[in-house]
């Protein structure tokens, strides 16, 4: 089918610009691997805008990745990211699990603000068990083992983007796959007419929760990795405003398909990363601009403005 | 008409506020029939669809499905026993294509769960796509289902509802918000693939020509009782049925 290769094609040029962007510029090996990292979370984001909900507490997910293995080096020593990788994981299922049986209740607004509660609930408690937390400080990963093996610092940064990357692609893969599916598309379904999907016989609860616990498993990876790549777990990383980032990284880079977190997350980290350096106290500001940008001319996201391009030259 | 009855509702009441719209009501949906339920508005028929697939739990009575006890089941247990539902306003997936609605409608009955297989490959595609030949809506088979006129509109919310492969059919006011001269070929379209499917349905309609013609046998809804049940020309002959519900 055209639309596989469409995909395929776009998954072999994010590969290689992954792989060749730090062979020229090696000091953009941590930069490649937190954009990478950030789009798998941002994958769950878009497998619940499908459904037509906007979770604005999704960080708790990433957070209880992140401080898996933050706190497996506290209390066990310092561990193997493939360790890290399976039990962040499951720490964050279940989680979702938990969380989602309560939230797949409500719908819009109120699913949004109740998982803004729970992830701010998360927080609090990151912020103030501090004698097993360190509190606002956080926990610092250090670098782990990967499949057993050491490595120094220079070539862990590769390392460690090599194994990202092939997450992130295997992930985009098979979130597309899952929102392909029968269950994938009744996510839309539940945002077009949740009714009738009833008077199908389906529960329209099961569907979002099964979603719901997707999208929080694909926080945990994403929480690992970026806390790996970062060698630090913080309370910020359960933060509305990082749920935000989420949220704000995936309107950015469209909501129709898997590829959009690739771009968005490429985008949204290079401008805060040149912005940042060069306008310490307005970066926010160009990123709201650019969003402002994104919002008016492109509704549905780079993505969506690639496409729109190549229909009409296809038209031509 | 005799034969063996389906759905069988007893002593059903439901009031909203001052409204009566079902007061201790018995009636028989015979298998094969096509049962029309005829009646001033107001007077309960969409309140007897909405208790006989779940959506409202009446006060007193019981509905039976082939002798299976269904009162206050929600909605999604129904369907699975066997009854479907078309609606008054077609209730459809509207940013998917048609055969998509129909394709989800069909991976909803045959509890197609895989995440992984993609909707689009199911083995069930050529059956959907030849139940919408059946229902003359092939032709837009790939286009949106928030796009289509009215009419088409109408036949793909029937469409989906067959998906499901019912024993019964349950449709609100099949041809309102259609164009007149299209009334009967809808309807033409709509017997047609009930007969085919060998599916039994129950329509509420306030056509009466609508109902003389493709009825089995009508019911009078009327103020929350059944004020008469028969073949059409039968109960169309009655002088307090032409008065109270026909208006002549």
């Amino acid at each position: 089918m055209g639309r596989a290769r469409t995909i395929y094609g776009a998954l072999a040029a994010v590969v290689l610009l992954a792989v060749g962007v730090p062979i020229l510029v090696p000091s953009m090996a941590t930069l490649v691997t937190l954009i990478l990292a950030k789009s798998i979370v941002v994958l769950g984001i878009i497998i619940l805008l499908q459904a037509g909900q906007v979770s604005f507490g999704h960080a708790m997910f990433f957070a209880a990745g992140a401080y898996t293995a933050g706190f497996w080096g506290r209390y066990l020593g310092v561990g193997d990211l493939v360790g890290y990788l399976l039990v962040g994981t499951v720490v964050a299922t279940v989680l979702g699990l938990l969380v989602g049986l309560f939230v797949v209740r409500y719908r819009e607004i109120f699913f949004g603000m109740l998982n803004l509660a729970f992830s701010m609930v998360l927080w609090s408690l990151l912020e103030k068990m501090f004698h097993y937390t360190n509190g606002a400080d956080g926990i610092r990963i250090p670098r782990p083992r990967i499949a057993g093996m050491t490595f120094s610092p220079e070539t862990f940064e590769f390392v460690l983007l090599g194994v990202t990357l092939a997450i992130a692609v295997a992930a985009t893969i098979a979130t597309q796959r899952y929102l392909d599916s029968p269950r994938g598309h009744m996510l839309g379904a539940i945002k077009t007419n949740e009714t009738r999907l009833e008077y199908l016989g389906v529960s329209a609860r099961r569907v979002l929760l099964i979603g719901y616990v997707i999208s929080a498993a694909l926080g945990g990876i994403g929480g690992v990795l970026v806390g790996v790549a970062q060698q630090i777990a913080t309370p910020e990383f359960a933060y509305w405003t990082k749920s935000g980032e989420f949220v704000f990284i995936a309107i950015l880079g469209g909501t129709a398909n898997a590829l959009g977190a690739f771009a968005g997350a490429a985008v949204f980290e290079l401008v805060r990363f040149y912005a940042s350096a060069k306008l310490a106290n307005t970066w926010q500001l160009i990123l709201g601009l650019v969003l402002i940008a994104i919002i008016l001319f492109a509704p549905n996201g780079l993505i969506g403005m690639w496409k729109r391009r190549r229909t009409a030259e296809a038209a031509r | 008409m005799t034969g063996k009855v389906l759905l069988q509702a007893r002593g059903l009441v439901i009031r909203f506020g001052g409204v009566v719209a079902a007061d201790n009501v018995d009636i028989d949906v015979i298998e094969g029939e096509k049962l029309a339920i005829i009646g001033p508005n107001g007077a309960g028929k969409t309140t007897f669809l909405n208790i006989a697939t779940g959506y409202l739990r009446p006060q007193a009575g019981t509905v039976q499905f082939e002798g299976k006890e269904i009162t206050a089941h929600p909605p999604r247990e129904i369907t699975r026993l066997g009854i479907a539902r078309a609606f008054q306003i077609p209730q459809l997936f509207r940013d998917h294509t048609v055969i998509e609605n129909l394709l989800i409608a069909a991976a909803a009955a045959n509890n197609r769960t895989s995440l992984f297989q993609p909707l689009h490959d199911m083995p069930e595609r050529a059956e959907m796509e030849a139940l919408l030949d059946l229902v003359s809506i092939g032709d837009v088979a790939d286009q949106k289902a928030g796009e289509l006129p009215e009419g088409k509109r109408k036949l793909a919310d029937i469409a989906v509802a067959l998906a499901l492969k019912p024993r019964l059919l349950l449709l609100d006011e099949p041809t309102s918000g259609v164009a007149s001269s299209e009334k009967l070929a809808i309807m033409d379209i709509l017997v047609s693939a009930l007969a085919q499917k060998r599916v039994t349905s129950v329509f509420v309609e306030h056509d009466m020509d609508m109902v003389t013609r493709y009825a089995d046998r009508v019911a009078v809804w009327n103020a929350g009782k059944i004020q008469t049940i028969g073949p059409p020309a039968a109960v169309l002959a009655d002088q307090s049925v032409r008065e109270q519900v026909i208006g002549i």
